[in-house]
């Protein structure tokens, strides 16, 4: 293989959007046949370069090659007949639509009666097979992608990339919603991919996998290119570093809490009304605690907390902080009674995208301490302004004003405005839902911080997390779930992978005494 | 250099679009016949905007908190129709409610407002409790409302008669003035300010924003999207009501089929004063804008000697263009 030849190069883009440098001067060469990681933090220019080269977005300067033949690329279709694909990172399966119809989508082969072209079925299902064969793959072409889950789904979009005789595939955070055996069959395939010279260009956060299967690696810092390094020469410590521009030696911050010995809440035979959710769950958390809560997809902790907080019905059982009992049939309950949720979806279930960020801040004070951020009953922009103000400062929000509209934000400062709500009402239970997934290392660090800041003044947090180093890094404590129920706890400086794995996938009555 | 001035051109005209077609069509029918500028003019158009910019009011807080409210083009007849029918003199021939004696002009005015608000009730329980799409919910709703206001029309002695007869006060509620200003207008502006204040200036006006911007986030937040639900169509219903209440006293009759279809003028005015279909986006003086365009449409083509059947050409092509550019804008962001 000719080593200098490319199959695709990005010669000296810059793109622009008002106000912002997105793209500052980036090239990018993928060899053929290689898996090539592009990483960088958010709002480093991953995405927008995706799009350049997907014909989402017209780059304002510079050159796209293809096989070493300049191309311009206006538009998805485009891309596709130029043998680029793209696998976004929230899939848009069709699902009242079989596997087959979803792998040919827009290309659906036909036959022609009296001028008309009609489906032809036939060919159609032999195609899809054939595909799916090839990367040994079992998938019934003819099933409807009703109850399909996001790994299937996304297997199906590899389908479509081939179908489409793709020589350069990208995949945008792949792995970010799949379980461990969902990730293994994904790297297997790409592995299959790159033996038939199809080019992979990954996107990811997850420095492990990217070390593991990538052949190179693009980092980009401040939509700069940092540079392009053989997989070979990195690490984890080289990678972080050039991410974030300046050397990482800690990932977590330092414990300087100590848990108290006094329970602060306190969980009893809680059980969801759903047979399949959550069933008899029982733990406490103490004063100045971090509570980790592990275990796989579909282990139903998302669903427990979300009852906890008054968001899902409860069959039965008992909430106590400290003494008394509460009656949580609504989130506003449970936040009156001091405990915050940053949910697990930030885009459906957290940012409010058409509002400004002041307004994303207040939405939960506004109605907590109505009196605190009104004059005579009507609302005060300059208090609220205030106290939006102190956290944009304090969680370093980059943002141009408080006006901005927060879906113009990167994922990491959305979160931060997020956890800038929910600060801002003075929580005594924090719970947090994968408050770091898909956002930049730097970022994390700072949700971090903010955990040890708020266990040292005698918090509870509790942190669902799938991210084993950041449960374990974290934690005083790991509660760990199995299809609903507690499967085990965990002191944090005794859990290893190993432990929380083995709990995690096994469900044994009588294991939930330990810890 | 010539391009920056050009593109920032174009994106001032996309910005402002509302108020330069509306100087555009008002220099076009000036031209043609320059007595269109006048203040009686104006205050035409103002009267006959008035109970329309009721029913875009209240559709904008719905639009704005992510629903839609297709009856209240239904409920303004209906409105009209209760509020009528008490507003009869004594002595009319074919009064309607036989045993009533006559009442002060309160009683129609609250009458109107209490089948709003229990008509906005029922909507806003059917979308919410019971989960029906908001088009769905409002299509057999307005269907149910038609029925039950011609139903109510056919009793003897009235037999499906229009309603007239109505007392002076009432008819000059619709007619009269105070400082030479109509007191509809005074209602309408009374209206826009309240809606105003209410979507800008208090904390249940963001809790409205935010269930229309993201109704799931929204309930992690602790708002009640049950009680946002009721009472924007609870303050839809009543406001739909009141404007038929209007319409009767303005033109000293009500007929079930008052105010058909003005459900579709209050939606494409919210639309093309910038409210955004998907929720959480919408505001007062946009939409006031939208309506006013419409009414000097309306009133411009008949004006200048066009038959007034182009209005729909015209209206229709409005909301596309409009429309089509606020894509347009989104599609550069």
């Amino acid at each position: 293989m000719d080593e200098t030849k490319y199959v695709l190069e990005v010669r000296n883009v810059r793109k622009y959007f008002p106000g912002v440098k997105a793209l500052d001067d980036v090239s990018l060469k993928i060899r053929p046949g290689t898996v090539h990681a592009v990483m960088g933090e958010n709002g480093a220019g991953k995405s927008t370069l995706m799009k350049c080269i997907y014909g989402i977005y017209k780059p304002d300067v510079g050159e796209i090659y293809i096989d070493g033949e300049k191309k311009e690329i206006k538009n998805p279709r485009d891309a596709m007949d130029n043998g680029i694909s793209m696998i976004h990172q929230e899939l848009h399966p069709i699902r009242p639509q079989t596997v087959s119809e979803n792998v040919f989508l827009g290309q659906i082969p036909y036959k022609k009666r009296v001028g008309i072209r009609f489906v032809d079925y036939k060919e159609l299902n032999e195609r899809t097979k054939k595909i799916f064969d090839d990367l040994n793959i079992q998938m019934n072409p003819k099933e409807k992608l009703t109850n399909m889950s996001t790994s299937y789904c996304q297997l199906i979009e590899i389908a479509r990339a081939i179908s489409f005789g793709a020589k350069i595939i990208i995949m945008d955070e792949p792995t970010s919603s799949l379980t461990e055996t969902e990730t293994e069959i994904l790297f297997r395939i790409v592995n299959q991919l790159k033996e038939r010279y199809v080019s992979i260009i990954y996107i990811s956060h997850k420095i492990d996998e990217i070390l593991r299967i990538s052949d190179d690696v693009s980092i980009m810092r401040d939509g700069r290119l940092v540079g392009m390094w053989p997989a070979s020469e990195l690490t984890t410590d080289i990678i972080v570093s050039k991410m974030v521009g300046r050397e990482m030696t800690e990932r977590f911050p330092k414990k300087n809490h100590t848990p108290g010995t006094e329970t602060f809440l306190k969980v009893e035979n809680f059980s969801s009304t759903n047979k399949y959710s959550f069933q008899d769950v029982n733990f406490e958390v103490k004063k100045g605690e971090i509570f980790g809560i592990g275990g796989l997809v579909g282990s139903q902790r998302s669903e427990l907390i979300e009852a906890l907080f008054g968001l899902r019905p409860v069959e039965s059982g008992k909430v106590f902080i400290g003494e008394k009992e509460l009656t949580i049939a609504e989130p506003r309950d449970a936040i009156s009674n001091g405990m915050a949720l940053l949910t697990e979806d930030r885009r459906k279930t957290g940012i409010i995208g058409s509002m400004s960020i002041t307004d994303n801040i207040m939405a939960v004070s506004q109605n907590v301490d109505k009196k605190k951020y009104t004059d005579y009953g009507f609302i005060s922009n300059e208090k609220r302004n205030a106290a939006a103000k102190k956290y944009v400062d304090a969680f370093n929000i980059k943002t141009p004003t408080l006006k901005t509209k927060i879906e113009s934000l990167s994922g990491g400062n959305q979160q931060k405005v997020l956890l800038g709500r929910w600060m801002l009402t003075e929580p005594d239970i924090l719970i947090l839902d994968e408050p770091t997934r898909g956002i930049d290392v730097g970022a994390k660090y700072e949700i971090y911080e903010l955990m040890e800041d708020m266990a040292k003044r005698g918090k509870c947090v509790i942190m669902i997390s799938s991210e084993m180093p950041e449960l374990m890094g974290m934690s005083d404590r790991i509660m760990v779930m199995c299809e609903g129920h507690v499967s085990g706890f965990l002191k944090g400086s005794e859990a290893t992978d190993e432990k929380i794995m083995y709990l995690a996938s096994t469900y044994k009555k009588g294991n939930e005494d330990n810890g | 250099m010539d391009r920056i001035i050009k593109s920032r051109l174009s994106t001032f005209i996309i910005d402002n679009i509302l108020y330069i077609s509306l100087l555009l069509m008002v220099v076009i029918i000036a031209i043609i016949s320059p007595s269109f500028v006048s203040l009686n003019v104006a205050s035409d158009v103002l009267i006959q905007s008035a109970p329309r910019i009721l029913l875009a009011m209240g559709m904008l807080v719905v639009i704005i908190s992510g629903g839609m409210d297709m009856t209240i083009g239904r409920l303004a007849g209906l409105g009209a129709v209760v509020a009528g029918s008490l507003a009869q003199q004594a002595t009319y021939y074919l009064k309607f409610w036989q045993s009533l004696p006559e009442m002060p002009i309160i009683v129609p005015l609250v009458a109107s407002v209490i089948v709003g608000m229990v008509s906005g009730a029922i909507t806003g329980f059917v979308i919410s409790k019971l989960n029906v799409p908001p088009f769905l919910a409002g299509l057999g709703l307005q269907l149910v409302i038609y029925g039950a206001d011609l139903l109510l029309m056919k009793k003897e002695p009235n037999s499906s008669q229009p309603l007239a007869g109505f007392k002076p006060s009432f008819t000059e509620f619709g007619t009269g003035s105070i400082f030479g200003v109509n007191y509809m207008v005074i209602v309408s502006i009374a209206v826009m300010i309240f809606v105003f204040i209410l979507l800008n200036k208090t904390t249940l006006g963001k809790n409205i924003y935010a269930t229309g911007g993201n109704r799931e986030a929204a309930k992690v937040v602790g708002i009640n999207v049950f009680r946002i639900d009721m009472f924007v169509y609870i303050l839809s219903g009543i406001l739909a009501a009141f404007a038929g209440c209007m319409l009767a006293a303005r033109t000293g009759s009500a007929q079930a089929t008052y105010a058909e279809g003005y459900e579709m003028d209050a939606i494409a005015s919210c639309i093309i004063g910038g409210a955004s279909f998907s929720g959480g986006i919408g505001n007062v003086p946009g939409t006031f804008l939208g309506v006013i365009i419409f009414s000097v449409i309306n009133y411009g083509l008949t004006f200048v000697g066009l038959s007034s059947y182009w209005q729909f050409v015209v209206k229709g092509l409005i909301i596309i263009a409009a429309v089509a550019l606020d894509m347009k804008k989104y599609q550069q962001k």
